[in-house]
């Protein structure tokens, strides 16, 4: 793993959180989500950091981020891609679309391309069960995506 | 709501909302002032109106007019026409399928016709960020009625009356949770709702939560009352951050209206409300995982007993109810026991609110009555399969649910039989398949959900639901032999028979209905390695009939990895090496050149 | 006291309210297959997640099969544990765990010792109808402990021991669904880690998925290489545990036994750590009276309590967890160290060789030994001090591999001079042990007076945390003692926070202290053998002719001879160490 230094600033601001939610073990994945909201994922350093204020152990902290999807380690690309699995999407084709991100951008479901510009993963279900199968990028959202559609999507973010 | 002459509604779902909603409320504002017409006519952005195959929708108020498939654009015309010239903008009405004629009130609408909506009553009809609106529809009058009205028993009496069972999967009577966390004795209760929906295709208690989130918060106060706690939590998807937004909305206006706080309505009643997020684990909407996760934990769930009612949130009882059986407690104390226990089957009173999805015309938000058959909702609300293709299955109850059938069409809908046919409520998704849907597929899909859902704890389901997940692979890789299918039938009943939770009890269920229901299919991948519904991949080639084709190379264009070739005007062939068998060729051949083998 | 009558297997079955299935099936002599759970009864520790459902039994009126382990017997339940659904359920559980379990058992450490092979012999598993994908990890190799996780059964019972026994913390589950198990935080190293070594995980674990670094290989290689001096020296807890690898019954004393296998394996000198032990004593003890008399006189700077060093995963678990306290512990070194740091330098010289043509090996009940051998400061010149340090376990595979009948051995003595040893040094396996035979001495320094009975009574015990104040003529001295590293903290943050006072406190990081050590013979669960084992500790003192380490012949030698007098110059330099600020910080950058 990368060792990275984290910005004094936002530090100062997580730690803000912490003591905003009283230093309280149980409110951890509120807190987490604060400090993914800070630092756009959640390195090894932040999560020391948390450990550290919340006074839990670092195995604990670990041990809550990689057990919710919402949470990662990795940084998002400029553009992230969700394509929605959810069941209305996936009858309706989504595997596809999916797939066809996955090989325009040689990338696996959760992964960053090298220079950082996309990301990729699935969800499930956004909801838009209407507009099958659906893309997001970044905010906004794509609904009726077929395969052939998605060189498209990319060629608006290069 | 009464100040205004006329009110434009507009679709503030997600799903119209990605569809240029905002857009289309700036639009009609504007024209609104263009036309200078702010005194008389408000724009209000609500909750789901539920018609999302033809979203957004936009709706004219007094005279119930229901415009589909709404563009920004289309808001100049609305006002000039509809609003100026009271003349109804005919493009944009909505059309029967069947015999064509242009509907205008919704409620003449096939998609509309058969569905009562309780839960449901209010979005789509008032603007989820004004307090004052659902107070105008009857807004917490209920829960000042329980309050200066009421002992809390008697409060549970007309619950446990009305017959309500939870809507969150699981069915358990409401009342009769309420009673025994009432009758343990505890300084200190918990009210929590779930609201962590996670299964993939439903989406009804994000529209309850966007469209009327009061409805929530005041039945939440209500329960709080009978159980005997002043605490509610509501335990809500990260991933909605509309229906945060709109709570935390809520919230705050409830506060100042006093309805949430100390002292409510003066009775010396204390209830507040906060929000806890979750974090993406399906496995959370279990309500012990649901607990561990608010106390800052991995979602884990425990073993039961001892239930949340006894010993829940910080080992205080802890009373869990989900947001649509909330959205249901208000109405059904100012309507009385016996209004609610009129409507539905026996052993399932009221409505059940349903995400039609797949492949199936009228995609949407529906309300229906206990007891009404999948027919009904299928063909008269849901319009019919798409595309005019046959009818194959209907999934309902998500991962932890069954494929139902054909033969199954006129079963009237309720708890106890969903599960007698192999199937269940759970939270509501409904999901339709055609005949092109490959049903071993359609289990792998499930599988694959609950693979990665799976919390770990228990090794029936960490491993088990992996190994019918892989079982399932083989099949469709035309790989497997008729012995696996036993093996695969005997793993389905262990885990269902000793998981520790939920997930693990209900996750074999779409592999043994299928089993059950598609036998025939499942053979013809064993034994004849063939997919009927040609979905699977490696029991198929994509083949160009020379005969057929007509050399017009769109094929070729199409085709994300260059695996057709061919002169023009001259018979294509497809490399079926190098085919990804993606089926963009067959889709775009105009000749029906293209065929599987 | 409410009862409840039930059914198992046909038979009427009374138990207290709140017994479980699993409880209630025992009572009757039913033994349901369990492999997650275990309780430790004595320290009121139990680890049931109801995860791996082996346990299963079929509950009349019930619509799933009930894990034993977590079901409250009610009233009128009618239960069946053997059903063919029961069995059928089972079997399939055991073939999925296995489906995802290395098929390696005759090359796995635990071959033989595996409670997962034990069920899956007992159910009569034969084959695996599923094929699939098998988790990978990396295998984490410490100094002390070694990680296979591919062989982790997710029974979560190294998680519990090292969360809620120890409080360490250093391993969680982590991931989900398939992906899940139990590691150290960002699957880092134990090394890289706040893992204090204790060994309680590895005492736990149920398979080989946890277990230790094995240095007999090495060790036998030193043994045949005629250039080196082979010495070892048995720590006390041994000699009370090694006879259980040999299926004597647990508390059997085999100190003469062993003596004799280590010469038999070839070992030049067989020595006892108990030596060391008084040694410990005469420096520690020195060491607290001086602290006590400086505190009495009003010295304000003298930091009280003064707390116990020999037991080095405690040492750890203050350099990670208390660094703001790393002046208060005795400056000691461990007796082992203090067996090194002797051996390597008056007893080479003594025989007449180089220090680096000896080679120290340790026999302890700890894995945190190896660790603690392998510090840097216990080496000159990078020659360490102790060079190899074995468990119990480790000895005992020895002997078994050199074919020695350990059983028909007959007793042998220690060799001199460091194998003479009061029974103040035998009781440091216990915990409370080192208190005691501290107070036998300091006692008596203080007092100038002789000891009417030695036995401290009121130091003795299995209860986690104990105090007691012991009369030192007239002075009362307040003694805290604590095992398991989660009851240490606990203490010690009540000191800290001002809500305890003491003069001197013992910490042991096993539960038991070193007869329960990470080193030691499987107890599987069954606490009732370390207090076995504590027993025969307590009878091995008695036994001794001499019982108070200052009275131990060779120790005054070595004082006179070379050390001088305890706490002097020489001892400083050989017998004492400092610590090490060891709190993992992170780096931040300003901007």
């Amino acid at each position: 793993m990368a060792e990275i230094k984290l910005a004094e600033s936002k530090v100062q601001e997580l730690k803000e959180v912490c003591k905003k939610f009283d230093y309280d073990k149980g409110e951890l994945i509120n807190v987490l989500h604060a400090a993914q909201e800070i630092f756009g994922y959640l390195p090894a350093e932040v999560q020391e950091i948390v450990a550290d204020e919340l006074n839990v152990n670092i195995a604990h902290v670990y041990g809550v981020v990689t057990f919710y999807s919402f949470f990662t380690m990795i940084p998002k690309g400029e553009h992230p891609i969700s394509i929605c699995m959810g069941t209305a999407c996936y009858v309706r084709g989504a595997e596809k679309v999916l797939d066809e991100f996955k090989r325009l951008l040689d990338v696996k479901v959760g992964e960053t391309t090298p220079d950082g510009k996309f990301s990729v993963s699935s969800l499930r279900c956004v909801g838009a069960c209407g507009l099958a199968p659906v893309v997001t990028v970044g905010e906004k959202v794509y609904g009726r995506v077929a395969p052939e559609g998605v060189k498209d999507i990319l060629a608006e973010y290069n | 709501m009464a100040k205004y002459n006329s009110h434009i509604l507009v679709c503030g779902g997600t799903g119209c909302r990605a569809s240029q909603g905002e857009e289309i409320v700036e639009n009609l504002k504007q024209a609104v002032s263009d036309n200078s017409l702010e005194s008389e006519i408000q724009v209000v952005r609500t909750g789901c109106f539920g018609f999302c195959e033809k979203g957004p929708i936009v709706k004219m108020i007094p005279d119930n007019t229901f415009y589909t498939q709404v563009t920004p654009e289309d808001a100049g015309e609305i006002i000039s026409e509809h609003i100026v010239k009271g003349r109804k903008v005919e493009r944009l009405l909505y059309t029967d399928p069947e015999n064509k004629e242009q509907i205008a009130d919704s409620k003449d609408m096939g998609f509309y016709k058969k569905q009562i909506r309780i839960a449901l009553r209010n979005c789509g009809f008032i603007n989820p960020e004004n307090v004052d609106e659902y107070v105008a529809r009857d807004g917490y009058s209920a829960l000042g009625k329980v309050l200066t009205e009421m002992t809390p028993e008697e409060a549970i009496k007309i619950i446990k009356e009305s017959g309500l069972r939870g809507r969150g999967g699981g069915g358990f009577p409401t009342g009769l949770k309420w009673e025994i966390t009432n009758q343990v004795e505890n300084e200190e209760k918990y009210v929590v709702c779930n609201a962590d929906e996670g299964d993939p295709g439903a989406f009804m208690d994000r529209s309850i939560l966007e469209g009327d989130p009061h409805s929530v918060l005041e039945a939440m106060a209500i329960c709080g009352y009978c159980i005997g706690g002043s605490h509610g939590l509501i335990y809500i998807r990260a991933e909605y951050p509309l229906a945060i937004e709109r709570l935390k909305i809520a919230i705050e206006q409830a506060r100042n209206l006093g309805v949430l706080g100390k002292n409510i309505f003066g009775t010396g009643f204390d209830f507040d409300v906060e929000l806890r997020y979750g974090a993406g684990a399906f496995v959370c909407g279990e309500e012990t995982s649901l607990i561990n996760s608010m106390e800052g934990l991995r979602g884990e769930p425990n073993v039961k007993p001892p239930f949340p009612s006894v010993s829940g949130y910080k080992g205080k009882p802890t009373n869990v109810n989900n947001v649509e059986t909330f959205a249901n407690i208000p109405v059904i104390i100012n309507n009385g026991a016996e209004w609610f226990s009129a409507i539905g089957t026996e052993k399932s009173k009221g409505t059940k609110v349903f995400a039609l999805a797949g492949k199936i015309n009228n995609v949407g938000l529906i309300e229906v009555p206990m007891g009404i058959t999948l027919r009904e909702v299928i063909f008269d609300i849901g319009g019919g399969i798409k595309d005019g293709k046959k009818f194959k299955a209907v999934q309902t109850g998500g991962p932890s649910g069954g494929c139902l059938t054909e033969k199954h069409l006129d079963i009237p809908i309720d708890y106890d039989n969903l599960i007698a046919h192999g199937s269940m409520m759970g939270s509501g998704g409904m999901i339709v398949m055609d005949e092109d849907d490959c049903m071993v597929s359609v289990a792998k899909f499930y599988l694959d959900f609950t693979v990665e859902e799976s919390c770990g704890k228990c090794a029936p389901c960490r491993v088990g639901n992996k190994r019918l997940y892989e079982m399932l692979d083989k099949i469709t890789q035309g790989k497997a032999n008729k012995e696996d299918l036993s093996i695969l039938r005997n793993l389905g009943n262990v885990i269902k028979d000793t998981s520790l939770c939920g997930l693990g009890q209900t996750s074999p269920n779409p592999v043994l209905s299928t089993m059950d229901n598609f036998a025939d299919e499942y053979e013809a991948h064993v034994k004849d390695g063939k997919c009927p519904a040609g979905q699977c991949k490696d029991l198929m080639e994509y083949v160009i009939s020379a005969e057929t084709c007509v050399g017009c190379t769109l094929c070729s264009r199409v085709c994300p990895v260059d695996a057709i070739s061919g002169d023009k005007k001259q018979a294509h062939v497809i490399d079926t090496v190098t085919c990804i068998k993606c089926g963009a060729c067959m889709e775009k051949c105009k000749f029906n050149a293209i065929s599987i083998q | 006291m409410d009862i409840v009558k039930l059914n198992i297997d046909n038979k009427p079955v009374v138990v207290e309210k709140g017994a479980t299935l699993l409880e209630a099936a025992k009572s009757v002599g039913v033994d349901v297959p369990t492999l997650c759970h275990m309780k430790l009864h004595d320290m009121n520790y139990e680890n049931n997640p109801g995860g791996c459902r082996v346990c299963v039994v079929e509950v009349e009126g019930r619509r799933n099969l009930a894990p034993a382990c977590k079901t409250e017997c009610t009233e009128g339940m009618n239960v069946n544990t053997h059903s063919l659904r029961v069995i059928n359920a089972r079997r399939t559980v055991m073939e999925l765990i296995l489906s995802d379990h290395p098929a390696e058992c005759l090359t796995c450490v635990k071959n033989g010792k595996c409670e997962l092979q034990t069920m899956a012999q007992n159910l009569g598993i034969r084959e695996i109808p599923f094929e699939g994908e098998q988790s990978h990890y990396k295998e984490d190799r410490s100094p002390s402990i070694i990680r296979e996780v591919d062989k982790c059964i997710m029974c979560r019972r190294c998680e519990m021991a090292c969360n809620e026994i120890q409080t360490v913390g250093c391993l969680s589950a982590i991931n989900r669904g398939f992906e899940s198990v139990v590691a150290p935080a960002f699957e880092m190293d134990l090394e890289k880690s706040t893992c204090t070594y204790c060994g309680q995980c590895v005492a736990v674990c149920p398979t080989g998925a946890l277990s230790e670094v094995d240095h007999t290989r090495k060790v036998l290689s030193t043994l045949v290489d005629p250039t080196k001096t082979v010495i070892v020296q048995t720590a006390p807890a041994v000699r009370a545990a090694l006879g259980e690898e040999f299926g004597m019954d647990a508390g059997t004393l085999v100190t003469g036994k062993m003596t004799s296998a280590l010469k038999k394996l070839g070992f030049d000198k067989v020595f006892d750590t108990d030596f060391a032990a008084d040694l410990t004593i005469m420096e520690e003890g020195t060491e607290l009276l001086g602290r006590l008399q400086k505190h009495l006189n009003g010295d304000k700077d003298v930091k009280l309590p003064i707390l116990t060093s020999c037991c080095p995963g405690w040492v750890n678990f203050f350099e990670s967890n208390f660094p703001d306290m790393l002046d208060v512990p005795s400056t000691a070194k461990s007796p082992q160290q203090m067996f090194g740091a002797v051996a390597k330098t008056y007893l080479a010289d003594q025989m007449g060789i180089k220090r680096e043509d000896m080679v120290v090996v340790s026999i302890m009940p700890c894995l945190a030994k190896k660790y603690e051998a392998q510090r840097p400061e216990f080496a000159v010149d990078n020659n360490p001090d102790v060079d190899f340090s074995l468990s119990t376990r480790e000895l005992a595979q020895m002997i078994k591999g050199a074919n020695i009948n350990f059983e028909d051995l007959t007793d042998e003595d220690f060799d001199n001079p460091m194998g003479e040893s009061t029974g103040a040094g035998v009781i440091f396996a216990n915990t409370g042990g080192v208190i005691e035979a501290a107070a036998r001495t300091a006692y008596e320094v203080h007092t100038k007076k002789k000891l009417e009975k030695v036995e401290f009574e009121s130091l003795r015990g299995f209860e986690g945390i104990r105090s007691a104040t012991v009369d030192f003529d007239g002075l009362p001295i307040k003694i805290g003692i604590a095992h398991g590293l989660g009851n240490a903290r606990k203490l010690l943050e009540d000191v800290q926070a001002g809500k305890s006072e003491f003069h001197a406190i013992e910490i042991m990081a096993c539960p038991g202290g070193c007869i329960g050590g990470g080193g030691q013979p499987y107890h599987h669960g069954d606490t009732s053998i370390l207090k076995k084992r504590a027993a025969a500790i307590y009878r091995e003192d008695e036994g001794k002719e001499i019982r108070k380490s200052h009275e131990n012949p060779f120790i005054v030698k070595l004082y006179e001879e070379f050390l001088g007098e305890p706490c002097g110059d020489l001892s400083h330099k050989l017998l004492h160490t400092h610590y090490f600020d060891k709190k993992k910080k992170v780096e931040i950058n300003n901007d």
